[in-house]
């Protein structure tokens, strides 16, 4: 004798075989990521159109190549983030972390690839140690990780302007072909392997204790997680992405800018929700981040071929994030209640 | 006179767990002022008394979850120092919590095994394997309708409740804490959980357990502790209900269900036409003015739907709501709350349906008429406290005091707090949605009293209840809902059986 009280049965789901149940049930509790992959791919068809409309072709392997790299900084802090926010938590530094990194590589990662390897290496402990300086005040000091990293941010930019007052220092030429192959669009294995490393993420201690620390902080230290080290590292591995960000853009503008990643604190936000992920903590995937970062710079692309004014570009930006977040909203709710 | 059997301690090597002169206070509020409590192996122990009386924190020390200010907690006769359940968990207790400690965006089978999930290749967790081993358990347990895949904010009330005390089942406790296990369990669904029990205890666990439904303590405890005011007045093996309840006040409790005012021939204030959607299926019935109306079956069929779209919160696919006899459309609470002499919902779960935990017994109160006590948008304050005053007194909230948080009230308070607030509005027609769940005896008996006079007054009142026995002595006559549709319609007298056997699907009722 089942224990529990018969569920109601819901007449729509009567005639629907088990597996197509499962798959059913797998869309709704991915709905956001699942929506996120599909508004991007639409948002690409869009822009084909406009593209085949403006130049009578389709765009070739420069477009797409350039547009890849051009988007993987935004990837990369978009990932950082979505890390933090699954925590309950937000980081407002990814700018200034950026804007560091992106400084320090300028200046010290040497003229060989040797050097800048090793550099880069360096250079990303330095964005795990600023990111753990975030998440030592958050964790241990109990402070509201808005203000810390609204602070944090300013001390980081002001870090970055000190050791590089002018835009210029030097990235070894293979370094940046290493990196940004101007060739052809190998950033999407980028996108590739940070998909997979999401998905052993996923999978792993610190990724169970990530999403658990935000659907409920009580429950979490209730069955032995500690808030502390979760959010010390949420905090560390967004500081880690976002010093790879600051060597992305080194390794493509070859130079460096400490004004460079302060759009990036915003736009990393952007991409995250977007992404399907919720503000809330708890719920949404680095992978919807990832069509996040895509579909960010697509809706830019979309507007340049469009023709629209540069001047009016953030009005339409925040237009569609506004329509985005709607439709997630309306689709999310449709698709929970057809389920019950 | 109460005259019950006090305990001797079984006969044993010594308790299980024990908590001597524990104290615990929260600011100025003592919730447990000297307590003391033992248990011992393979015995089902239940603790019994008012909100507030101390129980839920006695668990929460004995478990880890907080520190006592003062006393010693004691497990197998050793004095440990406690300072996270994890701690308790190394020593061989497991707790069900009242507030469960779940993940709701994550999946029943992660809920169920986190911290000791299958693992693959590279030491990743093995999803597919975890959700095989979740539905195993699952199954061994008896429990073939639970989903591994699904997550936890899908499923009802009482599969979370359940998938918790599985959790905490699947640790082989010797000591198991169960606050308040069966406040969103069916009938059924407590039989489960009581043959979980009897086999624990056949093991040589200790059960120490929490409830407000007299029926199930008697029925499964060995021993029943008595609280009040934070302190425990007595451990029995056996005692009447009258003289736990007279124990558990402090003074003796009168008849436990009012008589009920005679039921008026006056005309329909609610009438509801042919109404379907959300789950519901061509329901119609009509409440006449000073009428209460019960409505029972079993959780999940419809009377959560009903009740909120009654208020405007949901929105019906067909038929017609009539207030007074006029149609009404409620897109919105809003429009409910001005239909007509006004509808008024008290939902069961007083947290997240109605107050504002961390605001004043005043602001809670004032909430819907804020337009009536008010001038050019600001709050007349003496209007404001003179009537904050006689209401929390009329209610007898204690304490009376407007300016109190909310949320430092125990739960019988809270949700006379949020019965006050639709007085204060004095909306006519009253939807009570399960509002005696988690109350405790006395409050009850207060809550019923209310019923009553708010029907003598002159309102009409939509009452549901988990607790058929409720339906059948506060009602005027009873819809039982089965699937969405009203199944069966009982007058008096009407048992508790007759409602429960027609909310059963198979069941040769009449």
């Amino acid at each position: 004798m089942p224990p529990s009280a018969p569920a109601p049965t819901n007449p729509a789901l009567a005639g629907i075989a088990p597996t197509d149940r499962h798959l059913l049930r797998a869309l709704a509790q991915n709905f956001g990521l699942v929506l996120s992959w599909a508004v991007l791919v639409l948002a690409i068809l869009i822009y084909c159109a406009i593209y085949y409309g403006q130049l009578g072709t389709l765009p070739g392997n420069f477009e797409i190549t350039s547009t890849v790299n051009n988007t993987m900084p935004l990837v990369l802090s978009g990932l950082g983030q979505t890390i933090v926010i699954l925590t309950r938590g937000l980081d407002l530094s990814v700018g200034g972390i950026i804007d560091l990194t992106n400084a320090l590589a300028a200046l010290y990662l040497g003229d060989t690839l040797q050097s800048a390897i090793l550099g880069s290496i360096a250079i990303l402990g330095v964005g795990a140690l600023l990111g753990f300086v975030n998440g030592a005040l958050v964790a241990f000091g109990r402070l509201q990780p808005i203000v810390v990293t609204i602070a944090t941010l300013s001390i980081y930019q002001g870090l970055a302007i000190m050791i590089l007052p002018q835009p210029g220092g030097t990235i070894p030429p293979e370094f940046s072909a290493l990196l940004v192959n101007s060739g052809a669009p190998w950033a999407l294995l980028y996108c590739v392997a940070f998909g997979l490393l999401w998905m052993m993420l996923r999978r792993s201690r610190l990724g169970v204790s990530i999403y658990a620390v935000g659907n409920d902080p009580a429950a979490a230290t209730a069955n032995g997680i500690s808030l502390i080290r979760t959010r010390l590292a949420a905090y560390v591995l967004s500081g880690v992405a976002s010093a790879g960000a600051g060597l992305f853009l080194a390794a493509s503008s070859t130079a460096g800018d400490a004004t460079t990643g302060n759009g990036y604190t915003l736009t990393s936000i952007v991409a995250v929700v977007l992404g399907g992920v919720s503000l809330f903590g708890g719920r949404g995937s680095g992978i919807g981040a990832i069509a996040g970062a895509l579909l960010t710079t697509m809706i830019v692309n979309i507007l340049f071929f469009a023709q629209i004014d540069p001047l009016y570009q953030s009005f339409y930006e925040g237009l569609f994030l506004v329509l985005a977040v709607v439709l997630t909203m309306a689709v999310g709710r449709l698709v929970k209640r057809r389920r019950r | 006179m109460i005259d019950p059997t006090p305990a001797a301690a079984p006969n044993s090597s010594g308790p299980a767990i024990e908590g001597i002169d524990l104290v615990k206070a929260f600011g100025g509020v003592v919730a447990l002022g000297g307590a003391s409590f033992s248990a011992y192996p393979g015995e089902v122990h239940a603790l019994v008394g008012e909100n507030g009386a101390g129980k839920s924190t006695l668990i929460k020390l004995l478990g880890g979850r907080l520190r006592p200010d003062s006393g010693v907690v004691k497990y197998y006769g050793q004095p440990v120092q406690l300072h996270s359940p994890q701690d308790t968990r190394r020593l061989g207790a497991a707790t069900v919590f009242q507030e469960l400690t779940q993940f709701p965006g994550m999946t029943i089978a992660e809920n169920l095994l986190i911290g000791r999930e299958p693992r693959g290749a590279l030491g990743l967790i093995d999803r597919r394997r975890m959700t095989a081993e979740a539905a195993a358990i699952l199954a061994g347990m008896g429990l073939h309708d639970i989903d591994p895949g699904e997550l936890v904010e899908d499923v009802s009330l009482a599969q979370r409740q359940i998938v918790e005390i599985v959790r905490a089942v699947l640790a082989e406790p010797k000591i198991l804490f169960l606050d308040e296990p069966t406040s969103s369990l069916v009938e059924r669904e407590v039989e489960w959980l009581f043959g979980m029990v009897r086999k624990l205890r056949a093991e040589g666990t200790s059960v120490i357990f929490t409830s407000h439904r007299w029926r199930e303590v008697i029925s499964i405890a060995d021993r029943i502790t008595v609280f009040r005011n934070a302190r425990e007045v007595g451990t029995f093996t056996t005692i009447s209900e009258d003289d736990a309840v007279s124990l558990m006040a402090g003074r003796k409790v009168s008849a436990i269900y009012p008589t009920l005012p005679p039921k008026p021939a006056g005309d329909a204030a609610l009438a509801v036409e042919g109404l379907s959607g959300n789950g519901l299926t061509d329901i119609s019935l009509t409440l006449g003015k000073g009428e209460i109306l019960g409505v029972g079956g079993l959780a999940g069929h419809g009377h959560r739907e009903l009740f909120f779209t009654l208020f405007g919160a949901l929105k019906p696919s067909a038929g017609r709501i009539l207030v007074s006899g006029k149609p009404v459309r409620l897109r919105s609470p809003r429009d409910a709350i001005h239909a007509g002499p006004g509808i008024a919902l008290v939902p069961e779960d007083r947290k997240t349906e109605g107050l504002l935990l961390p605001m004043s017994v005043k602001i809670n109160l004032t909430l819907s008429v804020l337009r009536r006590i008010s001038w050019l948008g600001l709050i007349r304050g003496r209007d404001e406290q003179a009537r904050t005053r006689a209401m929390a007194e009329s209610l007898d909230v204690r304490p009376p005091d407007p300016g109190r948080i909310v949320g430092t009230l125990s739960g019988g308070n809270q949700q006379k707090v949020l019965i006050g607030r639709w007085l204060l509005a004095e909306s006519g027609i009253l939807l009570f949605y399960d509002v005696t769940r988690g109350v405790d005896v006395a409050t009850k008996h207060e809550i019923y009293a209310l019923i009553n006079r708010l029907a003598n007054e002159g309102r009409s009142i939509l009452l549901y209840s988990s607790d058929a026995e409720e339906l059948a002595h506060l009602a005027h006559r009873v819809l039982v809902l089965r699937e969405g549709r009203i199944a069966a319609e009982l007058h008096p007298p009407m048992t508790s059986e007759a409602i429960v056997s027609s909310a059963v699907r198979d069941a040769d009722a009449a």
